[in-house]
């Protein structure tokens, strides 16, 4: 186990912000930390990544108690928090440069370590220009880069796309995605289930401060209830009939059903339907979103 | 060591190349120096050349203002999650700090030479002797160097960068209320005291009587000032940093 953690608590002022976190991670695994603002997310990465102490319990990283062996546990951490900790008036590869002055590379090691990560990340265009003109995407790749320098075998990213534009989002999660491939365990937060989900081998929801749910994205949603189906008709008539048919729950002129969110299914709902001469004006799917498994989990 | 050196090197740049804070921490002075020279000076009685008697209080002056910017880069690394970063890799993070003040002290100098020049100049006849300018730099150098671990310290503790920057307010309003503009015994018996008291008062009396090579009065106690400043803002500036730092 490359995290454990047992009964970990932290509180500020009255504000309790975890009740006893009790968490392991497998080394080489994906780990989302999945929850609302507030529910203690930044708090636990802060702990883990030897920023913040904690009140009670305790948390050892790579067998290292993050309190205590601070200094051995920075030597096998990164992290990228929430905000892109970029310098903005230097440029990309500077900021890489200096991170690898910092981590004791020489300085012809920095420059080609530097150099092998923008082309990486697809920074070398922009290399050599001040970080103030770069785009979000581009910042947040930076940012990614900045804690590859030395290699990691345990990296925390802190809501890693918040904030970013789709294009960008995907892009990231495929430069994550490639690192998993390369053996780097990864514990990242995140308030998407879609991100939770493409990403991670296992979640973990917390709310409050403590873990409501953890298993396999697919156990999650499960735990949720699969995708849903809403058809609108033209009058409450139709949806009533419809209803008869194909079973569900009709509220108005909408008829909302089950689903497993194939294509078959989708096919067999609206032949009966065709069959029996009912026309729904508009179908949508809905697969189950994160404030679906909130309502669930934290019911 | 090369960990401090980075840093270092990372502040220098940065300052480099945030040039409307350069630009400002030596244009400031300049004109506040024309100003008082050219459009108070000829009423302000002082004994001497009014150019002589205000060159000490302006390189004070813009030294005092320089340091504060320290406060707003240390609030900014604080606020933007670079000092996590630092912190949470195998380096001492406290070199954050330190390469700030290194490079609070550069651009300093710098605009202390570039005051000088100018005060040349304007008339500025300095006769101080080689010694003279040695102890005179010297002592500007730890007022300086103290001014910005004090303005560190403001920097780690402060809410935001906005509000980093008041300090810069009072630094800039602090050398009116001393010797550095007019002799202090024109002022009303209240401010003549507190400007008698304060730091800059003997600090500034010293770099005048240093670089116009009159008698030192309070050179002893211009020294003790800046030094203790020194330790109490380098000691602030630590205890601010740990305790921020095991939060």
């Amino acid at each position: 186990m490359i995290v454990e953690t047992t009964g970990l608590t932290k509180s500020y002022g009255t504000n309790t912000v975890l009740t006893g976190l009790d968490l392991e991670v497998a080394e080489g695994s994906v780990l989302a930390l999945l929850g609302p603002n507030g529910a203690g997310k930044t708090t636990t990465i802060r702990i883990l990544s030897t920023l913040t102490r904690p009140d009670g319990g305790t948390a050892r990283i790579a067998g290292f108690d993050v309190v205590r062996e601070a200094a051995k546990v920075r030597e096998v951490i990164s992290l990228t928090g929430q905000y892109a900790a970029v310098d903005e008036e230097q440029t990309g590869r500077e900021n890489l440069v200096m991170i690898a002055r910092l981590r004791r590379f020489s300085r012809s090691a920095a420059r080609s370590r530097s150099a092998d990560l923008l082309e990486r990340f697809d920074l070398v265009d922009a290399a050599d220009r001040r970080v103030r003109t770069y785009s979000g995407g581009m910042r947040r790749r930076l940012d990614l880069a900045m804690s590859l320098v030395a290699r990691p075998r345990l990296l925390f990213l802190d809501e890693p796309t918040t904030g970013l534009d789709p294009v960008s989002r995907t892009t990231m999660w495929d430069a994550i995605g490639e690192l998993v491939r390369e053996g780097v365990t990864i514990f990242l937060t995140t308030q998407y289930l879609e991100e939770a989900d493409r990403l991670a081998d296992r979640i973990v929801v917390l709310h409050r401060g403590g873990v409501v749910a953890d298993g396999t994205a697919d156990a999650l949603k499960n735990q949720v209830g699969g995708t849903r189906l809403d058809l609108d008709f033209g009058t409450a008539l139709d949806a009533g009939r419809a209803e008869v048919l194909v079973g569900g729950v009709r509220t108005g002129s909408r008829l909302s059903t089950p689903s497993d969110g194939s294509a078959a299914h989708l096919h067999r709902v609206l032949d009966d339907l065709r069959v029996a001469g009912v026309h729904p004006e508009r179908v949508s799917t809905h697969r189950p979103t994160l404030d679906d498994v909130f309502v669930a989990v934290a019911a | 060591m090369t960990g401090t050196l980075t840093m270092v090197g990372r502040s220098v740049r940065l300052s480099r190349r945030n040039v409307d804070t350069l630009l400002m921490s030596i244009l400031l002075p300049v004109m506040m120096m024309a100003l008082f020279v050219y459009v108070f000076g000829g009423a302000i009685a002082t004994g001497t050349s009014y150019v002589n008697y205000v060159v000490p209080g302006i390189i004070v002056l813009c030294t005092g203002y320089g340091a504060t910017s320290t406060a707003m880069s240390v609030a900014d690394d604080m606020k933007k999650g670079t000092i996590d970063r630092f912190r949470s890799m195998p380096v001492s993070s406290f070199a954050v700090l330190t390469g700030h003040v290194t490079a609070s002290v550069a651009r300093n100098a710098l605009a202390t030479a570039i005051v000088v020049l100018a005060a040349v100049g304007m008339g500025f006849r300095p006769s101080a002797t080689l010694l003279g300018w040695v102890l005179a730099l010297g002592l500007l150098l730890l007022y300086v160097l103290a001014l910005s671990w004090l303005a560190a310290a403001v920097g780690v503790v402060a809410r935001s960068v906005e509000s980093a920057s008041v300090f810069s307010f009072f630094m800039l309003f602090l050398p009116y209320l001393s010797s550095a503009f007019v002799p202090t015994a024109t002022m009303p018996a209240v401010l003549r005291v507190i400007s008698e008291h304060q730091p800059i008062t003997p600090i500034i009396e010293t770099v005048r009587a240093l670089l116009t090579s009159a008698p030192a009065t309070s050179g002893w106690l211009a020294l003790t000032w800046a030094g203790g400043l020194l330790v109490a803002a380098f000691s602030l500036a630590t205890w601010l940093f740990r305790r921020v730092s095991s939060r």
